[in-house]
């Protein structure tokens, strides 16, 4: 099903079954599962204090599992660090360098320790760190940092990279070059793990988002999936005011609702797909409206990840 | 399935295609050595303390008459104390600061994620230790000739004095970056030089002290050192043991307790 992953690799890169992590009492995973297959980008998305960074470097190998088991290309991250670590990627959330080294010693140093690392001259280019390439790394901007620690992460050309919060901080235009960057990594057959807090972020960018909360998953699909599995969507119109809704009521299927909200403006709540657009214009053509400005409000993944996680601030 | 991600190109130009792997061993501690040698040269407050300080403190003893160095030249005994000074300042307080801050800023934990053996950095930093070490004696021994020094007794017991040293001061160093927070590192370890510094038989002679500090001072690493250095670069002895012994028994406490408490992030 994945033309594009390379040949011969295995479906799944990262598998976690069961993970629990805790830190003195307080736990940070708690019993999460989440399988990662070959050549995809999965987000995974939740509030702050939900467990993504411990999960993430739990597969780094930084942490080790207080129960459950991790595989990441079918190695445990802790026992077979030495043989896994020059197959992944890795992103931390903040930090990594230097203080005093230049953004482009430590992209170069880092290439070193590597068998066949890209082009560092061709990489600065991609992520434009040309114009800061002797900056030292204490003065380069939040935008920058992030930008230098995407470029460290993929220099060693890994199979699977794992980015903690990639775009936080970044202006739009680094923000796109940062998810350019990740679309060709899953063109060239790199499978990507990031965590993020953007919605449109996760969106856009993922064939599967995880979504966790509490230390748990508490929803897992495709972006599309996501959006239209259970939560109800919205169909708007206006028309002459005081429409007769009931036979349109009649019409429509079990579950769903219609109402006037204001004075020529109606709302259709309820599984909204073809079936149910064609009922509302086969009504309204039945009755002579012509429905203006028709239009279907999706939810959005925003909507899903509010719903799940509740809408209160997180600490 | 693979429908997603709006703009995608779906075929890559293999730019990226993985092709992971580590550098050979000896090159990657290569490289780790030469890198963080460079960033050592480079950093002015280190240069500070272990090029200048040792330097204007061999010119400034040896010409101008301010501590009573007993009889003899007093190039003779303050050069065998100021190569201890200088070991001190890369092995311990040079190495201490740096390391706690690669440690705060998440650089010892990064390359913990990169092809490199956490063994093969400790390898590299104690390479890199060593390097600015012989810089050091080199430029220091010119100087206190300069001023007419002459030394005495063997290079072997010289540099096994240097090198047992050098593992003493590094796991003290390293058991403060791996344990206390860099600013506490920075600060401890600045006053801890200046401490051995002035009590520690580098430009003052043990024998200035009461004879009850006396014997506890001379079982510091930096007497131990200085001491051991002075026996035989100035009297020609050929093998100091007590002070080897000294410094024998510091290394393992040190780099034991460093081993064991050592926090990498």
């Amino acid at each position: 099903m994945h033309s594009d992953c390379p040949a011969g690799g295995p479906e799944t890169v990262v598998s976690i079954k069961g993970l629990v992590k805790r830190y003195g009492d307080k736990t940070a995973v708690d019993g999460l599962d989440l399988l990662v297959r070959a050549g995809t980008v999965t987000a995974v998305l939740g509030p702050n204090g939900a467990g993504k960074t411990t999960t993430v470097e739990t597969c780094e190998g930084y942490r080790r599992p207080d129960a459950g088991t991790v595989r990441v290309l079918g190695l445990d991250p802790v026992a077979d660090a030495a043989r896994l670590r020059p197959r992944i990627g890795v992103m931390l959330q903040s930090g990594g360098v230097y203080s005093g080294a230049r953004a482009e010693e430590m992209l170069r140093h880092m290439a070193r320790l590597h068998a066949n690392p890209l082009d560092v001259d061709a990489l600065i280019e991609r992520l434009g760190l040309g114009s800061c390439g002797r900056t030292s790394y204490r003065r380069l901007s939040g935008g920058q940092r992030r930008r230098l620690a995407l470029a460290l992460a993929v220099v060693g050309r890994p199979e699977l990279v794992f980015l903690d919060e990639p775009t936080a901080g970044l202006d739009p235009q680094a923000r796109r070059a940062t998810w350019e960057l990740v679309r060709e990594l899953r063109a060239d057959g790199v499978s990507t793990v990031l965590t993020t807090h953007f919605m449109d972020e996760a969106e856009s960018l993922s064939d599967d988002v995880v979504i966790v909360d509490a230390g748990r998953v508490v929803a897992q699909g495709h972006p599309e999936e996501l959006c239209r599995g259970g939560a109800e969507n919205t169909l708007r119109f206006t028309g002459r005011p005081g429409l007769d809704l009931g036979s349109l009521l009649k019409a429509l299927p079990d579950g769903s609702s219609a109402d006037e909200v204001t004075s020529g403006a109606y709302r259709i709540t309820g599984t909204v797909d073809p079936q149910l657009l064609a009922t509302v214009t086969s009504w309204c053509a039945q009755h002579g409206v012509m429905p203006d400005g028709i239009s279907v409000e999706r939810h959005t993944l925003e909507d899903v990840f509010l719903e799940l996680t509740g809408k209160e601030l997180r600490r | 399935m693979s429908t997603t991600a709006d703009t995608a190109s779906t075929v890559g130009t293999g730019t990226y295609a993985p092709a992971p792997g580590a550098a050979p061993l000896t090159r990657m501690i290569a490289a780790q050595t030469a890198f963080e040698t460079k960033l050592l040269l480079r950093n002015g407050e280190q240069l500070l303390l272990t090029v200048i300080i040792p330097s204007l403190l061999l010119v400034l003893f040896s010409t101008v008459d301010i501590v009573d160095t007993g009889s003899g030249s007093s190039v003779d005994f303050l050069a065998p104390g100021i190569l201890a000074l200088a070991v001190m300042s890369t092995a311990f307080t040079g190495q201490a600061i740096a390391t706690g801050f690669d440690r705060r800023y998440g650089v010892l934990k990064r390359l913990g994620a990169s092809p490199l053996p956490r063994w093969g950095l400790m390898t590299a930093k104690t390479l890199c230790v060593l390097v600015t070490e012989v810089l050091q004696v080199a430029l220091l021994a010119v100087i206190a000739l300069l001023l007419g020094w002459s030394p005495h007794g063997g290079v072997g017991a010289v540099v096994l004095l240097l090198v047992l040293g050098t593992a003493a001061f590094s796991g003290l160093g390293l058991l403060m970056a791996g344990t206390l927070k860099a600013e506490v590192t920075l600060a401890a370890a600045n006053l801890v030089f200046i401490l051995l510094l002035v009590a520690g038989g580098v430009i003052v002679p043990l024998g200035k002290f009461p004879e009850g500090a006396r014997e506890v001072l001379r079982l510091l690493p930096i007497s131990a050192l200085s001491d051991g250095l002075r026996d035989v670069l100035r009297h020609g002895a050929s093998m100091p043991w007590g002070d080897l012994g000294i410094l024998g028994v510091w290394t393992v406490l040190g780099l034991g307790a460093a081993g064991a408490f050592f926090r990498w992030e």
